[in-house]
């Protein structure tokens, strides 16, 4: 990465009731210690709180950690508002205990990509890099002006 | 050893300089596996443990089963007299839903109950309230009002059975719903045998499931406490948990640290309000993660047992010996589980419940191999009962107590465990004690940097996870799941409404008027929650009666 490019910046929001937040600690570190700009949300938040967050600090990524099984209700409304917002250019990725066929359903509704248990920090750093990368237009202007 | 084998004659001193001299010498001639010789929490193992590693006054630090300092075990006969509890924590959808199961649990040879709750029942909500919405029934079961709480336990002889609730912050009001379930039934409250979780501290350190501010949260803890030691006597009011802790990511010594000192902390607030120490001390019980590391486990619970029969005997001043014992409840490690190749978790599973057997354990929870993916299913639960079943009855290691006492590595470990734990209690008194050190977030920093540290050795492939980062060829995605229906949310509103309709409007209010007044003023809160409980009042409305005293909590999260 080119000092001249723009920090990724991440919202790390952990949505329901949940307390398990382990997971969602681990990836912000590692996305700080990426070189990211990290916001972790804390816990308990509602999809109004974390889409007014990620708005508000213009994030290029949401990460959700979920692991109390309310994925299917608060994944795609976090999703609808921030089209509400104008903020649709903002990746949405989770993180947690997610189905099969939830995942299959999630991405249909927009989610970029699903980690499961298991997943290294490393193949988040990555797909957030090209992913996020991708979507945010500064990033996006760059790849245009080195052609690729 | 026994003094009288068979067989040849042998010595029992240490091995002579020039043997052990010969061994280092022929061991440093091989080459080492590339690999960290330490436990899963850091600490660094030797190749060989010898006699001259076990602790100096073996009489006192091992003694025997049943006696002080209970490193072998809290009684004399242990598994040879009785079996350790096997006790499955299940709960999911409505009252209906989980109460099949419990009659399905002790249909196949469960002998206790454990109740899940959900987690807006955790956080103190309705399942009418809009931050319930897709959370009802999901991790566990839904209970708003007594009504629920009846159905949960319809048919089952709550003066009989021995029931274990997993619930903290609103734990005074649940308790407050099981007495008058009881109550219906025709047990009173000193009737009643089980354990509520109720350990508040470890929610702010860990499993962060909170509806008040700390200090008010231990104020009614100490009232709950309280009220159990006059009028619940075989009742355990609160289950010192370091389940939790080690879930979220602390080693095997900040589980056994973190948990002790909370447990300490609740025995000083108890006796600070005038209990005498030995009303209360032999009705607390404690709760442990059986994680993968063998050794390390077995050599945690014995450490915990001789700090617990010390701390109280000499520093608590507690002189009936009951008061000594630490019993425990064990859990398999859930964060053990991998999504990959679930069927691995069988066998995870069983080397960490006998890890809890080998260790002393009084209650078992085996984890189903599905949990890494959803709940479990009934046929996954049944593999996790027969798991327990087959230790207990098939491998021989209830034959004899403690089999592994007197073993170098282990008691060498043990000594290790009680020191990282001792090192511990030193730093969280320089921060002014547990309370104040968990308002610092010292137990939730130290607990992040250890899940960071594993984290890293696994994505690194310092450490190997089978099916996660190595050997991952054959995952299968067929594993069937149980799935919660979505229906059951709707079907629990309306349960809750119709209690609402049905209840007397007035009696509630005039109730949580009272459960107001109770926290304004000092007095003990239990038995204005057991009348609020009577009225049919529901959860979410006594835990906002309470926040309107107490106001709510937020964290400042550590990472």
């Amino acid at each position: 990465m080119s000092d001249s490019q723009r920090r990724l910046r991440i919202v790390v929001a952990k949505p329901g009731l949940d307390g398990h937040d382990r997971g969602a600690k681990i990836v912000a570190r590692a996305l700080r210690d990426a070189g990211m700009e990290v916001i972790y949300t804390g816990l308990h938040q509602t999809p109004e709180q974390i889409v007014a967050t990620a708005v508000q600090e213009d994030a290029d990524a949401v990460g959700i950690s979920i692991l109390s099984g309310a994925h299917m209700t608060l994944v795609p409304r976090i999703v609808e508002l921030l089209e509400r917002e104008g903020a649709e250019h903002v990746l949405v990725t989770v993180g947690g205990t997610i189905p099969a066929e939830d995942v299959a359903e999630l991405k249909a509704r927009g989610v970029a990509e699903v980690f499961a248990p298991g997943t290294s920090t490393q193949e988040i750093v990555e797909f957030l890099r090209s992913a996020a990368g991708e979507s945010s237009s500064e990033a996006q202007a760059e790849a245009a002006a080195r052609g690729s | 050893m026994g003094s009288q084998t068979n067989g040849a004659p042998h010595t029992t001193t240490e091995p002579a300089e020039g043997a052990l001299e010969r061994w280092r010498e022929s061991y440093g001639s091989t080459p080492e596996r590339d690999v960290a010789f330490k436990t899963l929490g850091g600490i660094p193992v030797e190749p060989l443990y010898t006699e001259a590693d076990l602790p100096v006054d073996r009489q006192a630090s091992i003694g025997l089963p049943g006696e002080y300092p209970f490193t072998r075990g809290v009684y004399p006969s242990m598994y040879r007299g009785r079996l350790w509890t096997v006790r499955q924590f299940a709960g999911f959808g409505t009252a209906e839903e989980t109460n099949e199961r419990f009659r399905y649990l002790l249909d196949h040879g469960q002998t206790g109950l454990s109740t899940a709750f959900d987690m807006p029942s955790l956080m103190g909500y309705d399942s009418d309230h809009p931050r319930s919405e897709g959370e009802v029934g999901r991790e566990g079961v839904a209970i708003d009002t007594v009504d629920d709480m009846e159905t949960l336990f319809a048919g089952i002889d709550l003066g009989e059975v021995s029931v274990s609730m997993t619930v903290n912050a609103p734990a005074a009001i649940m308790l407050a719903f099981y007495v008058v379930a009881a109550e219906r039934q025709g047990v009173p409250p000193e009737g009643l045998g089980g354990t509520i979780q109720a350990d508040i501290l470890k929610e702010y350190i860990a499993q962060k499931e909170w509806c008040f501010p700390i200090d008010p949260a231990m104020r009614l803890l100490g009232d709950m406490i309280e009220w159990c030691s006059r009028n619940m006597p075989r009742w355990h009011p609160v289950s010192i948990s370091g389940y939790h802790i080690r879930e979220a990511g602390a080693t095997a010594a900040q589980e056994l640290a973190f948990t002790l000192k909370d447990g300490f902390t609740y025995v000083e607030q108890a006796v600070e309000r005038g209990l005498d120490v030995d009303d209360f001390a032999p009705r607390l019980s404690f709760f442990f993660n059986a994680q993968i590391d063998f050794f390390e486990e077995i050599a945690k619970y014995r450490a915990a047992r001789r700090i617990w029969a010390r701390e109280l005997r000499e520093t608590y001043g507690a002189k009936n010996p009951k008061s000594w014992l630490m019993r425990f409840h064990a859990q398999t490690a859930g964060v053990s589980l991998t999504a990959q190749q679930p069927l691995n978790n069988v066998v995870r599973t069983a080397i960490e419940a006998l890890a809890a057997v080998l260790g002393g354990t009084q209650s078992l929870h085996t984890n189903s191999y599905d949990e890494a993916l959803a709940l479990p299913t009934e046929e996954a639960v049944r593999v996790a009962l027969r798991t327990q079943q087959i230790i207990a009855h098939e491998t021989g290691v209830t034959n004899t107590i403690d089999p592994l006492g007197g073993s170098y590595f282990v008691e060498a470990l043990t000594d290790r465990m009680e020191a990282a734990a001792y090192e511990y209690f030193r730093r969280i008194d320089e921060l002014g004690g547990m309370v104040e050190a968990v308002k610092r977030s010292f137990p939730q920093r130290e607990i992040a940097n250890a899940a960071y540290d594993l984290q890293s050795e696994i994505d690194s492939g310092r450490r190997i996870v089978v099916g996660v980062n190595a050997y991952t060829e054959g995952d299968d995605d067929d594993t069937p799941l149980h799935r919660v229906d979505p229906a059951l949310e709707r079907k629990q509103i309306g349960r809750l409404q119709a209690v609402r309709a049905r209840r007397d409007a007035s009696a509630v209010e005039h109730a949580l008027a009272e459960v107001k007044a109770a926290a304004s003023a000092q007095m003990n809160l239990m038995p204005a929650l057991v009348e609020a409980a009577r009225v049919h009042a529901s959860e979410g409305e006594i835990v906002e009666a309470l926040q309107s005293v107490w106001g709510s909590y937020t964290e400042t999260p550590v990472f």
